[in-house]
């Protein structure tokens, strides 16, 4: 049975272990260090936010939403941001870490077209209330059959669509990655159409569950998780997120995304977490909750979320639409 | 060189990769997914040092240097124990040990099924390879041996299958593999028919 209990995941948040904010202060002092010595050297660098949400070192204030986190211990901060999957940065897991620096994040804007009533070309700040973020700790499930439990810091993505006003014609998004080969050394090698494309159905995109991530562990969002802007909806494989976005473009019709372009019959557009339906080359019954060596925890339907979303599917055959 | 010292500095080098990676995981150095640094690097192992036995005789014939060809089986026997450590971690890691679920991705993934046919012929291969066996065995063994190439082709085809979307590393194993075959086929086309016996050992 794939019914289950809500409450697992809508038990009350458990603090964030302070070591890996240890962590992330001694990671962002480091950055900060760097920031120093650039600008000595003479480098620009874009350094502080108008906004005042955003601390002097690039601390984030948000409020902890209980009622849409997972009760599971957090993975690290080291975790979280050095085992990634950014193919612009390289295929290897480790490559984003050692990559992501080179891309420049500030300044950032985002064009959004399409069927919208607000077209134009926006700012980080203009689009994410920075005086209304939230911390929530989503379960990310990599369709590799791996999760991590990631404290992340951002606004429903439903927030940032409907300050830009979507048409009533329209019925998907579409997001595009920034697609920079001077700083995207994994660019070169073109596994994937570039640039990165994913996307929602717009009722999808609307749920209160879709989030748009701009931080995680209390700080802005490392380069190597998508900074600065990114999206998560936790009942999906972790590749429909897309991240680094720099185009929003609400349309009538499905986009046509990366990795079902590349792989139809390994990729779904929906690409929404089943453990009943095995990607051709490995079951996704259970999956690997990292740093763990088995794959023992069971996956569950909609990653645990199918209260909240199984309705957005409803008569659908999730076997052909996966 | 004496033979013997040539002998242990090539078992010390097969061994040394199963070496380190023990130590990574003693130290718990293996990074955030350490099941996959394990199954990944084994497997590569695996397939690296079967390609590095073939290679064995057409250096020996190509170089004249006969004191090689004393390594084959043991190195061949090293990708043995490679590839066997890459299935017990996927068997324990990846499927806890469930023989059924095992043998349900072996029927159901053509992937898993390329490993284990590799992998079948291997064991075959590492089972009749004592002095003993091959003298039991007189010109059949021959014929056994030369699975060899079949079970590197698997190995290849397993790699690349297993990939998510770059497959240009197996491709460069592929190419080498079929350099090796080529030498091979052109060896045997090219024989005296009376040394049959000595050049396709
Ligand atoms: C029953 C036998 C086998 C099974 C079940 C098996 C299973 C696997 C699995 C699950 C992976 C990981 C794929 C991924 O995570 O993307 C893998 C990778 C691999 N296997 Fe096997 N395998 C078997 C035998 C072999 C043999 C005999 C060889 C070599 C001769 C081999 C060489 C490799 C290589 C080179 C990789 C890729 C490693 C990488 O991507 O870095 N496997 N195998």
């Amino acid at each position: 049975m794939l019914i289950r209990s809500r409450k697992s995941w809508e038990l009350p948040y458990s603090a964030v272990t302070p070591e890996p904010i240890y962590r992330s202060r001694r990671e962002f002092m480091r950055t900060a260090t760097a920031g120093l010595l650039g600008a000595a050297a003479g480098t620009a660098i874009a350094c502080g936010d108008a906004d005042s949400a955003v601390g002097a070192q690039g601390r984030l204030t948000a409020t902890r939403n209980a009622k849409y986190s997972v009760a599971d211990p957090p993975n690290s901060f080291e975790h979280i941001t050095s085992y990634n999957n950014f193919y612009e940065f390289g295929l290897d897991k480790d490559d984003p870490a050692r990559y992501a620096g080179r891309l420049k994040v500030e300044p950032w804007s985002v064009k959004v077209d399409g069927l919208v009533g607000r077209p134009g070309t926006y700012g980080v700040d203009e689009l994410v209330d920075f005086n209304a973020l939230e911390e929530r700790i989503y379960r990310l499930r990599c369709v590799e059959a791996w999760s991590m439990v990631i404290p992340w810091i951002g606004v429903p993505l439903a927030s940032v669509l409907q300050k830009v006003e979507p048409l009533p014609a329209a019925r998907f998004v579409e997001f595009t990655t920034v697609e920079r080969p001077s700083e995207m050394p994994g660019l070169r090698v073109p596994v994937l159409e570039w640039p990165y494309r994913e996307g929602l159905r717009l009722d999808e995109a609307m749920h209160p569950l879709s989030f748009m991530v701009v931080g995680l562990y209390g700080q802005v969002l490392p380069n190597q998780n998508g900074a600065p802007l990114r999206v998560h909806s936790p009942w999906k494989y972790g590749f429909k997120g897309a991240k680094s976005i720099v185009r929003i473009r609400l349309t009538d019709r499905q986009p046509r995304t990366s990795w079902p372009t590349m792989a139809p019959h390994e990729y779904g557009f929906y690409a929404n977490v089943n453990p009943e339906v095995p990607h051709p080359r490995w079951s996704q019954a259970r999956e690997r909750r990292l740093p763990d060596f088995f794959a023992r925890t069971p996956t569950l339907m909609f990653n645990g979320y199918g209260d909240e979303v199984a309705s957005l599917y409803a008569g659908m055959d999730l076997r052909r639409n996966f | 060189m004496p033979a013997r010292l040539f002998y242990w500095l090539v078992f010390a080098a097969a061994a040394a990769p199963g070496g380190v990676l023990a130590w990574r995981a003693w130290t718990g150095d293996l990074g955030v997914n350490p099941a996959e640094t394990l199954l990944h690097t084994s497997g590569r192992w695996a397939l690296g040092i079967l390609i590095a036995t073939l290679a064995v005789t057409p250096i020996r014939r190509l170089t004249g240097w006969n004191r090689i060809q004393q390594v084959r089986r043991m190195v061949g026997l090293w990708s043995f124990t490679y590839a066997l450590a890459h299935f017990l971690l996927y068997a324990v890691f990846n499927h806890l040990g469930d023989i059924r679920a095992i043998w349900a991705d072996v029927v159901e993934r053509p992937f898993i099924l390329s490993g284990m046919a590799a992998l079948v012929i291997l064991t075959v291969l590492a089972a009749t390879s004592p002095a003993a066996m091959v003298r039991r065995l007189g010109r059949r063994w021959r014929t056994i041996h030369r699975f060899v190439y079949p079970a590197a082709v698997l190995g290849v085809v397993h790699f690349a299958w297993g990939q998510k979307a770059d497959i240009r590393e197996p491709l460069v194993w592929g190419g080498v593999l079929g350099l090796l075959l080529l030498v091979r086929v052109a060896a045997w086309a090219g024989r005296p028919a009376s040394r049959q016996v000595e050049v396709t050992r």
